[in-house]
């Protein structure tokens, strides 16, 4: 559109729009990213998942700025400054709880959204890197996440993040110098806790900021998967639109705005009700400062890294070092990876997939549960046995995968998506 | 000049390029990898710590910090010290050969003076604090046998100790306790973080 023509057009506000056209491609992003993006009709449930993670980050981001603002990051001041935060600022325990509540729900919301990939086939190709950058948000919100929960220097933070850093120490040679140079100190101190500050602060939600763009953008170049795992753009009208595709906006951007209103009721219940969920998101031991004398009865991660912790401690000590267990937590998340080219079945979705996959997949959620049960409970009986058992279920549905999913009895596909 | 374009001259350019930017990204980043290191300040604070134990009894125990880590420093009574040979079957490491201590503590006893132990009061575990159980016998609490030798049990996890800080069969813990370097000023003196011979 000529400028010239613009206002007789629409006005005022379409010379405006036309005017930063010429100088930033405004309505272009738009057409591309919104209005004319084209996702696939039959979205369901499962599809919420992506745009409430956004709401989420954009939620940490705002209430985690707020707690800068009266938070100090010393190993004298921090566990005052965050009951100063709870006790004394104006709604501080609002901007508190919406941050740690946040976090949890930041996981729920994740795992979700990556059980929505298992389900659906999403992670297949042509979509391989979209999942590798989506993994590569997993583990920088799990970093985010550690280094977040040493701040409040309660109790639990403090031995929480002892035995985490220690998992370095046990690799042979250098650990030593690792944990060292991890800490800055010869043990978790003040200096541990300013730069963990620095890296929750500014570096990780940069690094996750620019992934996520990074994630959405890969998301649409490929287009996105669907319930049938099919491919709306091998059928397109005379347009050369995808006949099964709808504009994001306004059809889908609708549709996410009710799924982030259902999810903000129940999110907002929990805050104002259970922020502490019965010590799963905010532990008991961390309404006590960090004491390097004293170790919590039992020392458990937040939920969302049990399942890891408890493959951690199933795997035992041998050669007189612990590296085993560390090496076999690190290959645990490493496999996620790997799952777009483990999966060799002809089909996508579990709507067609034959039934050991479908099996396989509620056993490994199933499973993934247990581990994360087992991984809040001292490592005692039966809690060890089962970690064992799940340890070697988790790595045989990705590693067997190849086999039981290339022999399954797949449904045929439908050539165009059902509703 | 020719018209044509060497693309081999053009590549070894382009490769040189990158290499030489790449060994500066390489130096520039030690700055910034080393700041992470122990400041001095954290060094001086990491000092040697003396101790004094020239009042300490035999069978008592003293709790000190060093470097942010209890030490445990164990006057032991000969009957302590006759103890520990006797039950060397069921420790995991009875010699200190998969453990970390200083030569001069690589022995039946872990101590320059079998009569001194010193040790880091840290579980090889996970990093707990074990607590001291130093009479033999089972316990109030029941989580120590008759047949317990004295020495330290980590509560997170169930790890037991004897009263060398050798750690005992079929528990988490993979070695035995750490012991610091450490090396006597006087025969009333103890300093914890400077090694036995070393110029002080």
């Amino acid at each position: 559109m000529e400028g010239r023509e613009a206002p007789a057009a629409g006005g005022r506000m379409a010379a405006l729009g036309a005017w930063i056209d010429a100088r930033f491609p405004m309505s272009s992003l738009w057409k591309e990213h919104m209005s004319e993006y084209q996702a696939p009709k039959n979205f369901n449930f499962w599809y919420y998942f992506g745009s409430i993670a956004i709401v989420v980050l954009a939620l940490q981001i705002v209430t985690g700025i707020f707690h800068t603002m009266s938070y100090k990051p010393s190993a004298t001041e921090a566990f005052g400054s965050v009951e100063y935060i709870m006790r004394d600022v104006e709604w501080g325990w609002l901007i508190r709880y919406l941050h740690s509540t946040g976090a949890s729900a930041f996981f729920i919301v994740v795992y979700l959204h990556m059980f929505r990939a298992l389900l659906y086939g999403s992670h297949r190709k042509p979509r391989e890197l979209l999942w590798i950058f989506g993994v590569v948000i997993y583990l920088a919100l799990m970093a985010e996440a550690f280094f977040g929960y040493l701040l409040p220097w309660g109790n639990m933070s403090y031995w929480g993040a002892q035995v985490i850093v220690s998992l370095f120490g046990t690799f042979p040679l250098i650990g030593d110098s690792l944990i060292e140079w991890i800490r800055g100190d010869y043990f978790i101190s003040d200096i541990t806790l300013n730069r963990f500050f620095a890296l929750h602060v500014v570096a990780v939600p940069l690094v996750l900021i620019f992934l996520v763009v990074a994630h959405i953008l890969a998301l649409h170049e490929v287009g996105s998967n669907n319930p049938d795992g099919i491919e709306i753009k091998k059928s397109k009208g005379p347009d050369g639109r995808p006949l099964d595709g709808i504009a994001m906006h306004p059809y889908y951007t609708v549709k996410d705005l009710f799924g982030i209103s259902v999810f903000l009721v129940l999110f907002a219940a929990v805050v104002f009700f259970a922020p502490e969920m019965g010590g799963l998101f905010l532990e008991a031991p961390n309404f006590e400062p960090a004491n390097p004398l004293l170790t919590p009865e039992h020392i458990a991660p937040v939920w969302y890294f049990t399942p890891y912790y408890a493959i951690l401690r199933a795997v035992p000590a041998f050669a007189g070092t612990q590296v085993w267990g560390v090496l076999v937590l690190f290959a645990a998340v490493l496999m996620l990876f790997f799952v777009p080219w483990l999966d060799r079945s002809p089909v996508k979705s579990i709507r067609y997939r034959g039934p050991i996959y479908k099996v396989a997949l509620m056993v490994f959620a199933a499973n993934f549960i247990m581990l994360g049960y087992c991984g809040l409970k001292p490592a005692v009986q039966p809690f060890q046995t089962m970690s064992v058992i799940g340890t070697i279920v988790y790595f045989a549905f990705f590693l067997a995968m190849p086999w039981y999913s290339r022999i399954d009895r797949n449904k045929p596909e439908p050539s165009r998506v059902t509703s | 000049m020719s018209e044509a374009i060497d693309s081999g001259r053009r590549q070894l350019l382009t490769v040189a390029t990158a290499l030489t930017g790449a060994v500066g990204v390489a130096f520039a980043a030690v700055p910034f990898l080393a700041s992470w290191k122990p400041s001095a300040r954290a060094k001086a604070l990491g000092a040697p710590v003396e101790i004094d134990i020239s009042k300490l009894e035999p069978g008592a125990m003293l709790k000190i910090e060093w470097r942010g880590k209890p030490v445990m420093i164990v006057r032991r009574t000969p009957e302590m010290i006759a103890s520990l040979g006797s039950h060397d079957g069921t420790l995991a490491d009875p010699a200190s050969e998969n453990s970390r201590q200083p030569d001069y503590a690589r022995n039946s006893a872990r101590a320059i003076k079998p009569e001194y132990l010193v040790v880091l009061g840290v579980c090889t575990h996970l990093g707990c604090l074990p607590q001291n159980r130093l009479s033999p016998g089972a316990s109030a609490d029941g989580v120590l046998n008759a047949d317990w030798p004295g020495g330290f049990f980590c509560p997170c996890h169930g790890s037991k100790f004897d009263l060398s800080g050798r750690v005992f069969r079929g528990v988490p813990a993979p070695t035995n306790l750490e012991i610091p370097p450490y090396s006597f000023a006087d025969s009333g003196h103890l300093v914890i973080g400077l090694d036995q011979g070393s110029v002080a």
